[in-house]
């Protein structure tokens, strides 16, 4: 690819130019798998291109079935649902251990610390799947309950609602302590000390100073995790029952099992409209870096 | 007790919450039950030859590692390029393209793999390795520029500067200066990627052609039945070994980080 300008003799301009060849691999990769796709995937959306099996006719047909199919409008509300209880669950299990490693002077703290990030590393479907042997028929929790004589049949702890919510606040929940404990970690420590020595208590203090000082962190922390949550795929088919479907199983049902292209676009765009609107929201509030910077 | 001590068994419960689950995947890989539940029967080393005779989980290995390190090789070279251009120099429009590079993150998987596939098979690719292979670069991309970039901002220009004052070349100065202090980076940053491409489930199940498993598909194939005492054993080979290889990563990044300030 020949930029404009690159014949230019000069090492000033040379240099002043170099960082289109270096962004540029990195700039058409993105181009082409992620941008370009998302456009196509509009056009297929609406007809204007076709793949595969795709009914071939220009226009808004599939968008006005899907869109009118209150089927779909029903899991996505649904879906995001699931994804603000968990991170409603994620925010409240979160803040404790967020506060004790901000404010703990243990020498054991870095260890701590690093036990939050050991999670990111440990494959999900491993993590996801644990589960089964915690909550299921024969699993950790029954045969303990079994074994004390509290029950004689299992309870029904697996493949419902609540133990999709559990996986995925498991597998949420170190993005949101980091993110609070960053905060936090920020916070300068003589603030609260401050409220404190004008009368109030350590309690009160936490509540008019440290909790709201900690809500950018718990907002980023909230809108990735949310994110995440309510993009899932794997967490709800492996705890959860045929009813505790999420959208993007929905996704893959039209797309890979149904072959519908058509519809799975029209279902992929919803949904990252629906996501898209929230992030715009919070970015309103947040700032775009700071969202980038709590994603990664 | 003292409201320290409320919070200190508060953090205890979440630790516990984090982990035990983890726990129970290592302990019932060494369970005799046949159907992988507790109580534990006895004790058996038998589910872990069982996994080595496994010829579709060593299948999966292979292409889980071949993908990996494809994946962390291509998204390294493309991500350092990427944050040297960010560091190192200052064009109009760079909030903009700072935005590009992180896009990734920003979209949620399955719509990225909805929209890859989409378009790759319009394209003529079917789903096929090269597609997995492109998709998890796209993954990747946004950590390792991350990475690296965290590591470039903190190296001092001055001694490339010094090399080309010394007569060296630009590519020279480069090669000997900037990419030797860079390479805990490089490392740091191709292990992440290795670690998202190795890890990654819902890209590669809308992208893998039929028949090709990577470690992460096999064992949600595998947990289509029930969970079987094998899937339990691999899963604690796997939380050992990345253990083992997150206690070798930090003491490594330890040394260069001594060697860095001694």
């Amino acid at each position: 690819m020949k930029m404009p300008g690159t014949d230019s003799k000069g090492a000033d301009s040379k240099r002043a130019l170099a960082h289109r060849w270096l962004l540029a691999p990195a700039i058409i990769a993105i181009t082409l798998l992620l941008l370009v796709p998302l456009l196509f995937t509009v056009l297929l959306s609406l007809g204007i291109l076709n793949v595969g099996n795709s009914e071939n006719t220009a226009g808004t047909g599939a968008w006005q079935s899907v869109l009118g199919d209150g089927f779909y409008w029903w899991f996505l509300v649904k879906t995001l649902l699931v994804a603000g209880v968990s991170t409603l669950v994620a925010a409240l299990l979160g803040y404790p251990p967020a506060y004790f490693l901000a404010t703990s002077r243990s020498r054991w703290r870095p260890l701590l610390l690093l036990l939050i990030v050991l999670p990111f590393w440990i494959s999900y479907i491993i993590r996801t799947m644990s589960w089964i042997n915690v909550l299921g028929a024969s699993g950790a929790i029954n045969e303990a309950a079994m074994g004390l004589g509290l029950i004689d049949t299992p309870w029904p702890l697996l493949y419902n609602q609540v133990s999709v919510i559990v996986g995925l606040v498991h597998f949420i929940l170190p993005f949101m302590i980091l993110n609070i404990y960053v905060a936090l970690d920020g916070l300068d420590e003589s603030l609260p000390g401050a409220a404190k020595s004008l009368g109030a208590s350590s309690w009160q203090a936490f509540c008019r100073v440290t909790l709201p000082l900690s809500v950018p962190g718990l907002a980023a922390g909230s809108l990735i995790c949310f994110l995440l949550a309510a993009g899932s795929y794997v967490t709800p088919i492996i705890l959860g029952g045929p009813k505790d479907a999420m959208f993007a199983n929905l996704i893959y049902e039209a797309m890979i099992i149904q072959l519908d292209w058509r519809t799975g676009a029209v279902l992929a765009l919803l949904l990252l409209g629906a996501l898209g609107m929230v992030t715009a929201i919070a970015a309103r509030f947040l700032g775009l870096e700071r969202i980038g910077r709590a994603a990664a | 007790m003292t409201s320290r001590t409320v919070l200190g068994l508060a953090t205890g419960a979440i630790y516990a919450f984090l982990f035990l689950p983890l726990a129970a995947v290592i302990l019932l890989a060494f369970a005799t039950n046949q159907f992988g539940g507790f109580p534990i029967e006895g004790v058996t080393l038998q589910w872990f030859a069982d996994l080595w005779a496994n010829d579709a989980i060593l299948a999966a290995v292979r292409t889980s590692l071949v993908l990996g390190l494809a994946t962390a090789l291509i998204s390294t070279a493309i991500g350092v390029l990427a944050a040297l251009a960010m560091v190192r120099h200052d064009f109009p429009g760079k909030a903009w393209v700072a935005g590009v590079l992180l896009a990734p993150l920003l979209v949620p998987e399955v719509v990225l793999a909805a929209a890859l596939l989409l378009f790759l098979s319009w394209m003529g690719v079917p789903r096929s390795f090269p597609l997995l292979l492109a998709g998890h670069v796209i993954f990747a991309l946004p950590f390792v520029i991350l990475v690296i970039q965290a590591r470039l901002t903190g190296l001092d220009p001055a001694y490339e500067d010094a090399a080309k004052s010394l007569g060296a070349s630009p590519v020279q100065a480069f090669f000997r200066t900037t990419l030797p202090l860079l390479t805990p980076a490089l490392l740091a940053g191709a292990l992440f990627a290795f670690t998202i491409s190795f890890d990654n489930i819902t890209g590669t199940l809308f992208w893998k052609p039929g028949g090709t498993e990577t470690v992460p598909t096999q064992i949600y194939a595998m947990l289509r039945d029930s969970v079987s005492p094998e899937v339990n054993a691999l899963g604690a080979v796997m939380v050992v070994g990345t253990v083992l290889v997150f206690l070798v990563g930090l003491s490594a990044m330890r040394v260069s980080y001594h060697e860095r300030t001694d």
